[in-house]
């Protein structure tokens, strides 16, 4: 017990001594809260439209203006030809452009239904779906001033967990899973590789101490840092923030230390295999980013073809990402939760053993 | 005992060169990210980040035994957007989505049939997961849309004539709206910036670590040569990567390509100053190898990743963010890549960013020599 007590002690220190070092545990993951809460929003907001209105009629000013009114729309650029048009998209400075045709009032004075084209940039073509919603919206919008059957009836939306749908209230738990994960990884994947790279691995080699007790050494640091980290996200996230926490703090935690460890295993696996710190920070570098993109986070699982979804099965992301969501919005019960840690158990239990068979393999 | 800054000798230059290519070929894990790292972005972003949603599980509640809602019932369940499993009580669906087994409910109550029979139009409910906001609005949105066509199959949605405007939307440049035609470009920028900053930092760190620095210093190279034999071996390398994405993207992820081949290096090259620039500063200011990584993940990778407008619009970030993004190289690339690859060559818009990432690439370089030669007192 002594032994592994000094072992973890030492590991502390490395991780902890330099200043530098020290700064970059803490300030990055807290600069990228504040960067990701704002920045990761796929709302469109503050979009340029333009407007190419060849009626000029008192319905299609009334058009233009209700988009002009409309919260999700910046500037409307009016224009005066379709060459104009072009250009303007081409060096994207609109994200769309509105044709209204010549005969668009006579038409609806002759109680016609009629067409208005909508020339949307196909390069970012999320936000040009989006934007085509909100044009959507206000011509129904028009539509319905104008007939009053089309208010009554038809279907009522709720959405549950999150009524107004705040995109923070899914960005900042799904920030708890990467930062934990990026600190997991990246931390200890560098602790053996720099032990080999400097010389002193084989000091450890000759340090009365087994090899599980200079695994369980290398385990603490990264855990420690992890919890530490995700604590004080989940604790922002509620003061700063205003997410709503609505599950058990007793589940929280043994999820997180459960999660921590199966990173860790992956990270002790990478360090492992590599020679030099370098490549043991490109590994862990590669290993992070399929195990990110392929949580859930990025895009809806389902999303994927059928064999890419049977792979995430081995990412424990994916776990923990929906426990983290559950518990944070959800208020999700015990035994929904273990039907994700299980998994998660399962893949720490494999990483570690497999990490620590490699490790002792590298030893002798 | 200064180290002359101008002086540029090719024999020098091209013997660090070679001692350059010489680590870079015997480390597999520069390989892994000029080689294997690409392939696994494109592979990753072409089909697993897929935003082009089909096959959503949801729950149908069905309450109402009429003909009516049996024909609802099966619309939904013919939807190519959604896989619906039919259930009795709205406790069941509710666990379910509590377990994110489903994504939204559609809930037909008891007097669906009459009112359909009696001539109105009914009502529904469409409850969604808004814990994935994204996903929340797309099965409201979709939902939605396979009860207007319903409720138009049955006739009761004619309206009388009277005015009624329709959009018709067109995409320029990708019709088909698909989510990879912006994301190859965005994996060549995470690329660049990979092999542009991350590896260089890393490489540049190390001899500060070692103490080979001091070593180098000692020789007659100069600090020109010096910076020049660890940018050009890392710059060719980026490129042929950028390359290879290029033609992985063109042949596999059949992405047009409607630019030309010169406009794309011009652009490319262009990036790589700052991102080269920014990799030599970072490592001379840590000289350690884990705090240059972690610096360089944090100002280059997750700058170009979110604030570059590759996935995240621009225009929807606070404006303290906004004013961020300009200071980000990245973001003067990215819609030239876009351009390149789906518009054509607009040099209108190319030439701006290719001087503002130029100008980003001599302040970075001024700053990396800088701390260099203060280093060396």
């Amino acid at each position: 017990m002594g032994r592994i007590w000094a072992m973890i002690v030492k590991e502390l220190l490395v991780v902890l001594r330099d200043p530098k070092g020290r700064t970059v545990l803490v300030m990055p993951p807290l600069i990228q809260l504040f960067v990701f809460t704002f920045a990761t929003t796929l709302d469109v907001k503050n979009v340029d439209l333009a407007v190419l209105d060849q009626s000029r009629g008192a319905q299609s000013v009334e058009l233009v203006q209700r988009l002009a009114g409309s919260p999700n729309f910046r500037e409307i650029r009016m224009l005066h030809s379709m060459a104009e048009l072009e250009q303007a998209i081409d060096r994207q400075e609109v994200l769309g452009a509105l044709v209204i045709e010549q005969d668009f009032d006579r038409r609806l004075a002759r109680g016609e239904p009629v067409q208005v084209g909508l020339v949307l940039d196909g390069r970012r073509s999320n936000a040009a779906q989006i934007v085509n919603g909100y044009v959507g919206q206000v011509a129904a919008g028009m539509n319905a001033d104008a007939i009053p059957q089309l208010r009554e009836g038809g279907a009522r939306v709720t959405h549950w967990f999150n009524p107004s749908l705040d995109f923070i209230w899914f960005t900042l738990p799904s920030l708890i899973v990467i930062i934990t994960s990026v600190a997991g990884l990246a931390i200890t994947s560098q602790s053996v590789s720099r032990e080999r790279e400097m010389g002193t691995f084989d000091q450890l080699l000759v340090a009365p101490l087994h090899a599980h007790e200079i695994i369980i050494g290398k385990i603490v640091p990264p855990v420690l840092v992890g919890c530490f980290n995700g604590t004080l996200f989940m604790i922002l996230a509620q003061l700063v923030f205003g997410v709503p926490y609505t599950g058990s703090l007793l589940v929280f935690f043994p999820c997180l230390l459960l999660y921590m460890l199966s990173l860790i295993g992956i990270g002790l696996f990478v360090s492992s295999l590599s020679m030099t710190q370098q490549q043991s920070f490109l590994g862990s570098f590669v290993v992070t980013n399929p195990i990110m993109i392929l949580s859930g986070y990025a895009s809806p699982i389902e999303n994927m073809p059928e064999w890419l979804q049977t792979l995430t099965y081995i990412n424990p992301a994916r776990y923990f990402l929906v426990i983290v969501q559950g518990l944070f919005l959800k208020a999700m019960p015990l035994a929904a939760v273990l039907q994700q840690a299980w998994p998660l158990a399962l893949i720490a239990l494999v990483t570690l053993y497999a990490a620590g068979r490699l490790f002792r393999a590298r030893m002798e | 005992m200064s180290v002359p800054l101008i002086r540029f000798d090719w024999r020098r230059l091209s013997a660090m060169m070679r001692k350059e290519f010489a680590q870079i070929s015997r480390d597999p894990s520069t390989f892994l990210i000029a080689l294997f790292m690409p392939l696994l972005l494109l592979f990753m972003f072409g089909y697993g980040v897929s935003l082009d949603t089909s096959g959503t599980r949801i729950a149908l509640v069905v309450e109402d035994d009429s003909a009516q809602a049996m024909q609802l019932t099966q619309s939904y369940r013919a939807s190519p957007y959604f896989k619906a499993d039919i259930l009795r009580n709205r406790q069941e669906a509710r666990a379910r989505m509590v377990a994110s087994e489903i994504r939204g409910m559609v809930v037909i109550p008891q007097d669906f049939g009459r009112t359909v029979l009696s001539g109105r139009i009914p009502e529904i409910q469409i409850v969604t997961d808004g814990s994935q906001p994204n996903m929340a609005q797309f099965v409201a949105a979709h939902a939605q849309g396979v009860f207007q066509s319903w409720l138009g199959a049955e006739g009761l949605a004619d309206m009388p004539a009277a005015p009624q405007i329709e959009v018709s939307a067109r995409y320029w440049f990708n019709p088909g709206l698909k989510s990879r035609y912006f994301l190859v470009p965005g994996s060549i920028a995470i690329v660049m910036t990979m092999i542009g900053t991350l590896l260089t930092a890393l490489v540049v760190a190390r001899e500060w670590e070692r103490g080979t620095m001091e070593a180098i210093m000692a020789t007659p190279v100069s600090m020109t040569e010096f910076i020049a034999s660890k940018i050009l071996p890392y710059y060719l390398l980026a490129l042929a990567s950028m390359t290879l994405c290029t033609v992985l993207g063109v042949t596999i992820f059949e992405l047009p390509f409607r630019g030309s081949v010169l406009a794309l290096y011009a652009i490319a090259s262009a990036f790589l100053m700052p991102a080269l620039g920014l990799g030599l500063f970072i490592s001379s200011a840590t000289k350690n190898q884990f705090v240059a990584s972690q610096m360089a993940l944090l100002a280059s990778f997750l700058p170009t990743f979110l604030l570059s407008g590759f996935i995240y619009e621009i225009s929807s970030m606070p404006l303290p963010i906004q004013a961020i993004t300009y200071l980000v190289p990245a973001r003067y690339l990215i819609p030239s890549l876009q351009t390149v690859f789906l518009t054509g060559d607009i040099w209108g818009q190319f030439l701006p960013n290719i001087g503002i990432m130029l100008l980003f690439g001599l302040f970075f370089f001024r700053l990396s020599f800088r701390a260099t030669r203060r280093s060396l007192d």
